[in-house]
């Protein structure tokens, strides 16, 4: 059941984006979530589109997985066609009581659905080939600028790194929470909403529990290594960049520069 | 009420790259009344296959058959199904969540649609047969001792009155003398309420006293499904798994080497004990002639 949930989760394999410096990653990530709104015709969707496809498949994570990590975000999606089909004003297509279906709405629907699908496939795209622990060692260096005007840039990365690092396992202890409540006859999937909701109590109790537990775990295991935060503190591996980053910082300008350019001209 | 698996396949993950197969053609038979030690290394599918058996995971291949019933067909009351096939899982922590010992233990019985009377009368059964005290029924059960909290996890399970009872390391992080007191319910709840046991564990010493059958898992296979003795008999094997013989078989091995007559695939400490006994009996009637 839970185990389903893919989005954020890294998917191990060898591929040139695995490879890629987080750093590197992680600005692409930027510039191509800017790109999504930059473009506003049909051939620039199907330029990002591309774009996305040719990054997937370098990848190699199997597209599979990756519609599977859509799924649960479906709902978000289908609500916001909604509101956009039902609530745009203009040019009317279709129209039942007091619901209205325009033109312009069914079009700002489709955009929107379109933009978000390519938003988050791609960004669930940097998180499957991108350790959490890359992933706030780049932040802290991309950031590490902020430092100067007292961000704590360092503290930020260290509670996102955990925070990452706690996803798969509370994801992993709620399946077992649920599943020793179903064993004992406990019902998380059916009846209206207010016994679902009176349904999970069984579920979050003892997942709490058991988070503050680890926290304080954790907490306690890091005092006892006299861990102290980030000023004067060296990494095993420091981020590096090699030949290929610079080729794909380039790409990923290139990229860019091309949605502007569809922008401009088309 | 006996539970069949007819070629039970199990993948996780089935269409990636870190895809596991978790049980590899599992065909066994529960019959009536068993006690039986599902013993296995940590990750070789034991935990995977008792929940298997109550409809908590599908087998990706074959069948489950429970009183000759396909318990993954559509429309079978899986619900009433784990009343009938209790699991206990690992940590005691994972399932209590109440605000007393009391109505947690009452929370399964609920579940299956009982009337508050009936629920009452099972959750104070249940919590006396598991040995708590009275006076804690009122207690947060997240203030009770690990072993405490264990038996009301149990008690939780038992209230709902199953038939066939699944334990998932029930002696996990117990200290020694919880740990025997576990057992010992477990053995009473096998004996004087005739209830079908599946013990899990990867200690030889957990089963070794009680089970009267031994399953022996090894990387979602079972290698071994025989009465204790037969099963230790393979020492080299299972010391290969990790497992190794209880330590009693290891000191009857042992006094077998140095000659004495000593029957080495003992399991019981009991029985062990007896020998040893009979042993000096013999020695001093020689002496005595």
């Amino acid at each position: 059941m839970v185990r389903e949930i893919t989005i954020g989760q890294y998917y191990d394999e060898e591929s040139v984006i695995h490879r890629l410096d987080p750093r590197v990653k992680l600005v692409a990530t930027l510039v191509y979530i800017i790109s999504i709104f930059v473009v506003n015709t049909y051939i620039g969707y199907i330029f990002v589109a591309l774009f996305l496809g040719v990054c997937v498949a370098l990848s190699k994570v199997p597209v599979k997985y990756i519609v599977k990590g859509l799924r649960p975000v479906m709902i978000i999606l289908l609500i916001t066609i909604l509101f956009n089909m039902l609530l745009t004003p203009g040019e009317i297509l279709w129209k039942f009581g007091i619901f209205r279906i325009s033109k312009e709405g069914l079009k700002a629907g489709a955009t929107m659905a379109l933009r978000l699908t390519l938003l988050i496939t791609g960004s669930s795209l940097m998180t499957l080939t991108t350790t959490p622990n890359n992933l706030t060692d780049a932040m802290e260096r991309l950031l590490r600028p902020l430092s100067k005007i007292k961000v704590p840039v360092h503290e930020i990365a260290m509670m996102m790194s955990i925070a990452l690092r706690f996803i798969p396992i509370l994801l992993e202890e709620t399946d077992i929470i649920m599943k020793a409540q179903m064993a004992r006859g406990a019902d998380f999937e059916s009846g209206n909403i207010i016994k679902r909701a009176k349904a999970l109590v069984p579920l979050l109790v003892p997942l709490f529990v058991s988070a503050f537990r680890r926290a304080n775990d954790l907490a306690m295991a890091m005092e006892a290594r006299c861990y102290r935060g980030g000023e004067g503190r060296t990494k095993m591996k420091p981020l590096k960049y090699v030949s290929r980053d610079y080729i794909a910082y380039a790409i990923v300008w290139l990229y860019l520069a091309g949605c502007i350019a569809m922008r401009i001209f088309m | 009420m006996s539970m069949t698996l007819d070629h039970v396949n199990c993948i996780y993950s089935a269409d990636t790259n870190h895809s596991v197969h978790a049980l590899k053609d599992i065909c066994l038979t529960i019959n009536d009344g068993e006690f039986i030690g599902l013993i296995g290394h940590t990750g070789c599918g034991k935990s995977t296959l008792v929940q298997h058996l109550n409809g908590l995971l599908k087998p990706t291949s074959g069948q489950i058959l429970f009183d000759g019933e396909d318990i993954n067909a559509k429309g079978y009351d899986r619900k009433a199904l784990r009343g009938k096939v209790g699991l206990v899982f690992q940590y005691p922590e994972h399932q209590l969540f109440e605000a007393d010992v009391f109505s947690d233990v009452c929370f399964g019985p609920t579940n299956l649609g009982l009337d508050r009377k009936e629920v009452e009368l099972r959750a104070y059964e249940a919590l006396k047969s598991v040995g708590v005290d009275d006076d804690d029924f009122y207690n947060s059960p997240f203030e009770l001792s690990g072993g405490q909290k264990r038996r009301v996890a149990i008690a939780g399970v038992l209230a709902m009155k199953p038939q066939i009872l699944i334990l998932d390391e029930p002696t996990a992080g117990l200290d020694p003398q919880g740990r025997v007191e576990i057992l010992e319910l477990i053995s009473h709840l096998h004996r004087d309420e005739h209830m079908t046991i599946i013990l899990v564990s990867h200690s030889m010493d957990d089963v070794a006293d009680y089970a009267e059958r031994l399953i022996v898992m090894e990387h979602g296979s079972i290698v071994y499904d025989d009465v204790p003795g037969e099963v230790f008999k393979n020492v080299r094997e299972l010391e290969r798994m990790d497992l190794g013989v209880p330590e009693v078989t290891y000191i009857m091995r042992a006094i077998r080497r140095i000659g004495y007559d000593v029957d080495d695939t003992t399991t019981k400490v009991d029985d062990a004990v007896e020998q040893i006994l009979g042993l000096y009996r013999d020695k001093n009637r020689k002496q005595d002639i």
